[in-house]
């Protein structure tokens, strides 16, 4: 296997009195799609805002394309090329989505053919593109909050329940970008409670309960074994 | 490539039009008070030298006030120092006009402006310095801890007013306006003072600045995101600690200048008046809405204009006037007129 672009060892993350993150060991692959997967409350959210930076880890490490970034701060972590769409979707909603996007280009002007790129994924945002970013329905701003990780060449992006709520066409739209990202050769941390788009997007994955990972293997492995999926999960086969 | 994307993409959620009167109601404010004052007072050369002084008022209580709104909503900081930076523009720029008497006592336009000028510039580069030093010696320690935020700005601002006492002595120090500044212009029978009309037009010209700051440049937008959501700014790789100091020196620069405006607009100063302006102030940042500029610029007007008409029409009403003001806004909008900073 070559080099891994993320590679977290024994990382423990308190919040308040909390010690939520007990010991995670997590290799992310370079290229593809990671699937963080697991019940609710069990860590994910957590290991996310633990890469970015949110949280900072009380012990073990974080190395990022091969550098230890276990005490950079968070704008630091998004320079180095980690893109993150949070759960809450993390939209500037009193700006327009051109000004949303806009700021997402950190380095310089927005590059006119990634914004091409962009558009063709979510036709929406050329739509919209001088309106209010708050006043966008949930798919829409859930469109902007993965454009604006995808308006820099980013190496890895940590994506956080993007289909949570949506109707299907959005959520297949999102996939296709998904996809579409990944074929550019990104490597992507997606964590995903739809387990029919796990599956679809999913290369690789890595099961957490109680604040570290329990499993990690091949996403087909996974999928193909439901027994598996029920240990580790509680999935039943309704849940396909 | 080809997306999933429905061509029938869900309309944008149009508002309806009770709620787009409702939006633009703080903008409909100003002008209603002004029409209000005008059939209450019933003499129109009257009103209009209340209306002036009412705007006057506003635009150097704004000025003092957009740093702090903008402070409160990046960083979620309460700072009660603010005053002193008030009244330490205050000092420093009026000793450099009294300094500069030879410039100012002189009615020639051109030296009065330059004498004023130098004196701004001159309170607004300590204030700023002062500002910079006081986030890092007293704000950084305290930050995400309110009651302990108020503890020791409060110190901050007692010890800054005791270091003025120090320095200029504990007397209120009487000055005169430069000579061009003197004087009023009559316009439809009302005697309106220049100086008041400078005010109005300076800060008018302020807030433009700042609107176009705020809206046309990147660090505006750095900005404006940032009293939104400051975790996903940094996110997308933006140091906002650095742009919050920025901002925090940049409102201290501009509380001192509104320092050095109101010195010249009373021709008289004391340690105390930040203490005593901050009430205004704070007002003004929470009816506009916390780190709304926009919201803190109606609110200074409404301040202004409402306590000239009441201190004339009723002058016993005038001290609680800006009290019932405030309880009537909150009532109306709880979180302020314009809030930017929603979840907080």
């Amino acid at each position: 296997m070559s080099d891994p672009i993320l590679e977290l060892s024994g990382v423990h993350t308190d919040i308040a009195q909390y010690h939520i993150l007990q010991g995670v060991d997590l290799v992310v692959p370079r290229g593809g799609v990671t699937m963080l997967l697991g019940r609710n409350g069990v860590g994910k959210t957590t290991t996310l805002r633990t890469i970015i930076g949110h949280w900072q880890a009380k012990s073990g490490s974080l190395r990022f394309d091969g550098a230890d970034i276990t005490s950079l701060p968070t704008p630091a972590r998004a320079r180095a090329g980690i893109g993150f769409v949070p759960e809450d979707m993390g939209i500037f909603s009193d700006l327009t989505v051109e000004e949303n996007m806009i700021l997402a280009a950190a380095s310089g002007p927005l590059d006119p053919a990634r914004l091409d790129w962009i558009f063709a994924a979510f036709p929406p945002l050329r739509t919209f593109w001088r309106s209010e970013a708050g006043n966008l329905s949930g798919g829409q701003k859930q469109m902007l909050s993965i454009a604006r990780a995808m308006a820099e060449e980013r190496q890895l992006y940590l994506i956080d329940e993007p289909t949570k709520g949506l109707a299907p066409a959005i959520i297949s739209t999102m996939a296709g970008a998904l996809r579409d990202l990944k074929k550019k050769g990104a490597s992507i941390l997606l964590v995903e409670q739809n387990f029919s788009v796990a599956k679809a997007l999913g290369d690789t994955a890595a099961v957490m309960d109680d604040g570290r990972i329990v499993w990690a293997g091949q996403m087909a492995e996974l999928a193909g074994d439901a027994a598996l999926q029920e240990r580790l999960m509680g999935l039943t086969m309704e849940a396909h | 490539m080809t997306s999933a994307a429905p061509d029938h993409a869900p309309k944008y959620a149009q508002l309806s039009l009770p709620d787009r009167i409702g939006k633009a109601m703080p903008l409909l404010l100003v002008p209603l008070l002004v029409v209000f004052g005008f059939l209450s007072i019933g003499s129109t050369s009257s009103w209009l030298t209340l209306t002036v002084s009412g705007l006057a008022m506003g635009m150097m209580i704004f000025i003092m006030a957009s740093g702090l709104t903008l402070v409160f909503g990046l960083m979620d900081v309460i700072n009660f120092g603010h005053g002193a930076f008030i009244s330490v523009g205050a000092y420093v720029g009026i000793s450099a006009l009294l300094a500069l008497e030879s410039w100012t006592g002189v009615p020639s336009l051109l030296l009065n402006v330059a004498a004023v000028l130098a004196a701004v510039i001159a309170a607004m580069c300590v204030t700023g310095a002062l500002g910079w030093g006081f986030e890092r010696v007293i704000v950084r320690p305290v930050y995400g801890a309110h009651l302990k935020q108020i503890l020791v700005t409060v110190g901050g601002l007692i010890v800054i007013e005791q270091m003025i006492h120090v320095l200029w002595g504990p007397d209120e120090i009487y000055l005169t306006r430069p000579e061009t500044l003197k004087g009023a212009v009559t316009f439809a029978g009302a005697a309106i003072e220049k100086y008041r009309l400078l005010a109005v037009v300076f800060g008018l010209a302020l807030f433009v600045a700042m609107r176009l700051v705020l809206k046309r440049t990147k660090i505006g937008l750095i900005v404006r995101a940032g009293v939104q959501n400051g975790e996903m700014v940094e996110a997308l790789g933006y140091h906002l600690r650095l742009v919050f100091i920025g901002v925090f020196i940049a409102g201290s620069a501009l509380a001192g200048l509104g320092g050095v405006m109101w010195g010249l607009y009373q021709e008289v100063i004391t340690a105390g008046m930040g203490e005593e302006m901050m009430i205004l102030v704070f007002i003004v940042v929470i009816i506009g809405g916390l780190g709304s500029v926009e919201g803190a610029f109606i609110g200074a007007l409404l301040v202004g204009l409402l306590q000239n008409y009441i201190a004339f029409l009723e002058p016993k009403l005038a001290l609680i006037s800006n009290i019932a003001l405030m309880t009537a806004i909150l009532m109306w909008r709880p979180q302020g007129m314009m809030p930017v900073v929603k979840a907080k």
